[in-house]
């Protein structure tokens, strides 16, 4: 009885959701192949609602992530007239690929808080938490622009501005690049609907990225039987080596 | 044609791997070096992760060596006995490198004192052999015979050993010492060591310049591969397509370097060969002295 009035409760409190999102996507997997050159993905949805369209205007934000891993960023200093790596700092957890597609500049169509709390933009999805304490007076902060400034260069990280397409404030797309260098895992993929800054739904779903084949195949192998896939190597090594030599010879011979 | 590497997790040109894999063949099998000081740096540009470059391009030497030195073989041109000794002492060499460096490197500023001594360890070697090669292709062009010093310190050693490719008979400690000290600036400076102990057989132990390449080749065979089973089983960084790409072209090129080395002098052959190495010197020694364009770069937590 207790409980009853407990789940009851617990479904008043919750925020009557005005505005739904309907998502579609044109692949939730993308299999890493041998000649695998990048994939593009199509993200598309519609918006879902009881009530008719409120006067302010509808904005859609769009964000992509890679799995996320510890990185270690080097910074090169002068000693002694020459250019050495000095300091170091470890982030504990970078997105390996991170991607935001917004129908409006960021600053506007999400306020700083929902940013904040919902860690969109670029800088807020790069956690760097306990990196401070392991390097007490380091400058953590040009550390982490320093990544992202790489990353963005290696077209791992990408702003995309504008580039949802947002019809009669119901339907939206838009397409996500995913480069060739690819790192497997499950890639997380949340909509946001705002309403001058403020989130007033969200929509998350996973996008799962995996080597097959061959690919699949080594990966395991090299993972699980290290031991055999050196063996392995050396043997594909000497072989190779044997191999051309034998060739050559029958060349000169014939 | 693009291809992606399952370990390196990156997409690369499979026609510059065979390209680049072909240019450091030739250059092993000509000059007896693995190779991995030239490409470590170039797969580092087109993107590869340092860690499995590094590993990678052991596999690729291991193939390239293997190639060279089978056609040293037939020339008579490889020195098994030296190449033993040699060995031996390589890999006491580099397992005190280890201890060594893990000395250093707790002691901090590591990093800076590898690469200084290394810049000049080069410039030194490079240089001194750049001047020796220019008197003696001179001397030979005034048609006077090149002697070399048949005779020193070196011959009173105890425990003699005849080396009968390299025509010498001489002890085997100093080929031991040369083995431990490459084994131990190989391990420190994370290279294989071919080209520093290329000149060292020349100029220390003072073997024949054609000996050298195939002898220096035979020994870095079981470097590379120990270093490769070393990279598979703990760090798991050997990207076995990649390896596959650069080591196609490797084996080739190393026939061709082969058949370019023995169709020239030694003189012509040492020469070249400390041009290299000064290059090399050169390229390190302007990367410490010219401000890098990004200060900042990346690599995986853990490593070093």
């Amino acid at each position: 009885m207790l409980w009853r009035l407990a789940a009851l409760l617990i479904l008043a409190a919750a925020p009557l959701r005005a505005e739904e999102v309907v998502l579609g996507l044109s692949s939730d997997k993308v299999a890493i192949t041998a000649t695998f050159e990048g994939s593009d993905i199509l993200i598309f949805g519609a918006v879902k609602r009881e009530a008719p369209i409120p006067e302010t205007g509808l904005d859609v934000v769009i964000s992509v992530s890679g799995p996320s891993l510890p990185v270690q960023v080097r910074r090169k200093d002068r000693q002694f007239g020459i250019w050495v790596n000095t300091d170091m700092v470890d982030l504990d957890a970078a997105p390996s690929f991170y991607a935001v597609a917004t129908t409006g500049p960021l600053g506007k169509v999400l306020s700083n808080t929902e940013d904040l709390r919902h860690r969109v933009s670029i800088p807020r999805a790069i956690r760097s938490v306990g990196a401070a304490s392991m390097a007490p007076n380091v400058d953590v902060e040009n550390f982490t622009d320093a990544l992202i400034r790489i990353k963005r260069e290696q077209n791992a990280y990408q702003m995309r501005e504008g580039a949802v397409v947002l019809d009669e404030q119901t339907l939206f797309r838009t397409a996500i690049s995913l480069p060739a260098n690819l790192t497997e895992g499950a890639y997380q993929t949340r909509i946001f609907l705002t309403r001058e800054g403020r989130v007033v739904s969200q929509y998350q779903t996973v996008i799962d990225v995996r080597k097959v084949g061959l690919e699949r195949w080594l990966f395991t192998m090299s993972r699980e039987q290290p031991m055999l896939y050196g063996l392995m190597s050396l043997a594909i090594a000497i072989a190779a080596g044997w191999g051309a030599s034998a060739a050559f010879q029958v060349m000169r011979r014939g | 044609m693009q291809i992606y590497l399952p370990i390196a997790e990156v997409s690369v040109n499979a026609f510059l791997l065979l390209g680049l894999g072909g240019l450091v063949g030739v250059l092993s099998g000509m000059f007896g070096v693995g190779g991995g000081f030239l490409m470590t740096p170039l797969l580092f540009f087109i993107g590869i992760p340092p860690a499995v470059a590094v590993a990678t391009e052991a596999n690729q030497i291991v193939a390239s060596s293997f190639s060279g030195v089978l056609a040293h073989l037939r020339r008579k041109t490889v020195d098994l006995r030296m190449g033993t000794v040699l060995l031996i002492g390589g890999l006491c060499g580099a397992a005190l490198g280890v201890v060594l460096f893990n000395y250093l490197k707790s002691m901090g500023q590591v990093d800076l004192l590898v690469k200084l001594c290394y810049v000049v360890f080069l410039g030194v070697v490079g240089g001194m052999m750049f001047f020796e090669s220019l008197r003696a292709i001179r001397n030979t062009r005034r048609g006077a015979p090149s002697k070399r010093k048949k005779h020193g310190w070196v011959h009173g050693l105890p425990f003699k050993m005849r080396f009968r490719t390299s025509g010498l008979y001489i002890s085997v400690i100093p080929p031991l010492l040369v083995g431990v000290s490459v084994g131990i600036l190989a391990a420190i400076m994370g290279v294989g060591g071919g080209f520093i102990m290329v000149p060292a057989m020349i100029y220390l132990l003072g073997m024949p310049t054609k000996v050298v390449v195939g002898t220096s080749l035979f020994q870095i065979i079981f470097v590379t591969a120990f270093t490769t089973m070393l990279h598979a089983t703990t760090n798991y960084t050997v990207d076995i397509a990649l390896a596959v790409l650069l080591l196609v072209g490797g084996v080739i090129g190393a026939q061709f370097g082969t058949m370019i080395g023995t169709k020239m002098k030694a003189e012509q052959l040492r020469i070249l060969l400390a041009m290299m190495v000064l290059v090399v010197c050169g390229k390190l020694a302007l990367d410490l002295l010219l401000q890098p364009s990004e200060l900042y770069s990346l690599g995986a937590a853990g490593g070093h």
